[in-house]
């Protein structure tokens, strides 16, 4: 079965989803992506959804899904390059996906993903410094 | 029938002229046509509907398919010119009288006569039905158009800075002109590729729950493609009808004025707009 690559980057997971989703490669992807948080201890995952032109209810609550395990496991997932049609969609169905950082490529999701992992590390290295 | 072509035939010119008569004295608009233009009109339109009453007495045959197209032309140049549809079926019907005239002129008997009055009667009445139909028929594709038209007018999106886009929306909110903003809005930042969208509602005269709900829909679908999305434009009036309807606008960030939008946009980016020194006091100096 044909499985998304889940590719790591530093203290990051990148994933391009670049083929339609069916409901099984979703299950898949938020499996394999939780067991690579836990195992390279990921502070952040980027998920890019630039060639995905048709989303339901189910891809949107497993991306809803992903986010909020990401962020148990302490990852914070940013989702870059969705098509106007796909956020129309989204917006229509209900899902606004809180608690997901969005930008609109990946480049600005890098940016993004970079200035709150400093910002979210810098605090508890200070604290340490004065005391 | 044959009564009816003869007579449709024989009394051409006097036909003509009781018409032209007729509308001198009923539906005369000199201000919108000349007379040359009407009597040229009227000329080939009696040829026409004379060469077809030869041939067929059912308007819908192709004997009168050249009538058709010519009074379908004077249809299209009377709207035009500013005519009513009223105006433009009473060209058509004014030749009645004319027509009467002629076939009591040429028919003794009573109940003949009003056989042929009958037959001529509903001709013209089924002209002057397509006349009226096809002139309303081109007035409604002008309206469809004007509709268009202002549908693409009316959602403009502008570029105030690199990375910043402005959409100000003006006139009255439904749901079909919302799915054009906000499809247009989306493929703006998606080709300009702009961080932030500043929405002006200065010129949206009324704001109900469904409006709101539209604008609260384009702002979470910006965000969504990772762009920041701001309301500004709020006249007074409208955030008291907002509180007063108990719309949440708690999640969007609002401005009362498009500028401190603009200001809070470029301090999103990074930048800064100062006052820079003039040079003028030291020109004065010298």
């Amino acid at each position: 079965m044909d499985r998304i690559p889940i590719l790591k980057f530093g203290n990051c997971l990148l994933v391009t989803i670049q083929v339609d989703m069916h409901d099984e490669l979703a299950l898949s992807l938020q499996e394999d992506l939780t067991a690579q948080i836990a195992k390279y201890g990921s502070r952040g995952v980027l998920i890019d959804i630039s060639s995905l032109e048709i989303v339901d209810s189910f891809i949107g609550r497993m991306l809803a899904n992903i986010a909020a395990m990401s962020r148990i496991l302490d990852a914070q997932t940013v989702l870059t390059g969705m098509q106007p049609a796909v956020a129309i969609t989204l917006v229509e169905l209900g899902m606004v996906l809180p608690g997901i950082k969005t930008a609109l490529n990946v480049e600005r999701g890098m940016e993004l993903l970079k200035d709150y992992l400093a910002q979210h590390e810098e605090p508890e290295e200070s604290d340490g410094s004065e005391e | 029938m044959s009564v009816f072509q003869d007579v449709m035939k024989s009394n051409e010119g006097a036909i003509l002229a009781g018409w032209m008569g007729e509308l001198e004295s009923s539906t005369r608009r000199s201000d919108l046509i000349n007379d040359t233009d009407l009597r040229r009109q009227g000329e080939e339109l009696l040829r026409l509907f004379t060469a077809a009453t030869q041939l067929s007495s059912d308007v819908q045959s192709d004997a009168f398919a050249s009538t058709r197209e010519f009074l379908r032309e004077i249809a299209r140049s009377r709207m035009d010119q500013g005519f009513t549809a009223a105006e433009t079926a009473l060209f058509i019907l004014a030749l009645k009288q004319p027509i009467f005239t002629a076939l009591k002129s040429s028919i003794k008997d009573s109940s003949d006569l009003i056989e042929e009055v009958w037959l001529s009667s509903n001709l013209l009445d089924k002209l002057a039905m397509l006349t009226v139909s096809s002139a309303v028929g081109f007035r409604e594709q002008t309206i469809l158009r004007q509709q268009e038209e202002m549908m693409e007018l009316s959602t403009p999106v502008v570029t105030l800075w690199d990375g910043i886009l402005a959409l100000p929306l003006i006139g009255t909110l439904d749901s079909a002109r919302t799915q054009v903003v906000m499809e247009s809005l989306l493929t703006a930042i998606v080709e300009t590729n702009s961080q932030v969208a500043i929405i002006d509602i200065t010129g949206v005269p009324t704001v109900d729950t469904l409006v709101a709900q539209h604008l609260i829909k384009t702002i979470t679908a910006a965000r969504l493609m990772g762009a920041d999305c701001y309301l500004s434009g709020i006249r007074p009036a409208i955030a008291q009808t907002i509180v007063h309807l108990g719309i949440d606008l708690v999640d969007v960030q609002t401005k009362a004025k498009l500028s401190d939008a603009f200001a809070l946009a470029l301090k999103r980016l990074g930048k800064v707009v100062t006052t820079i020194k003039q040079p003028v006091a030291k020109n004065k100096d010298a």
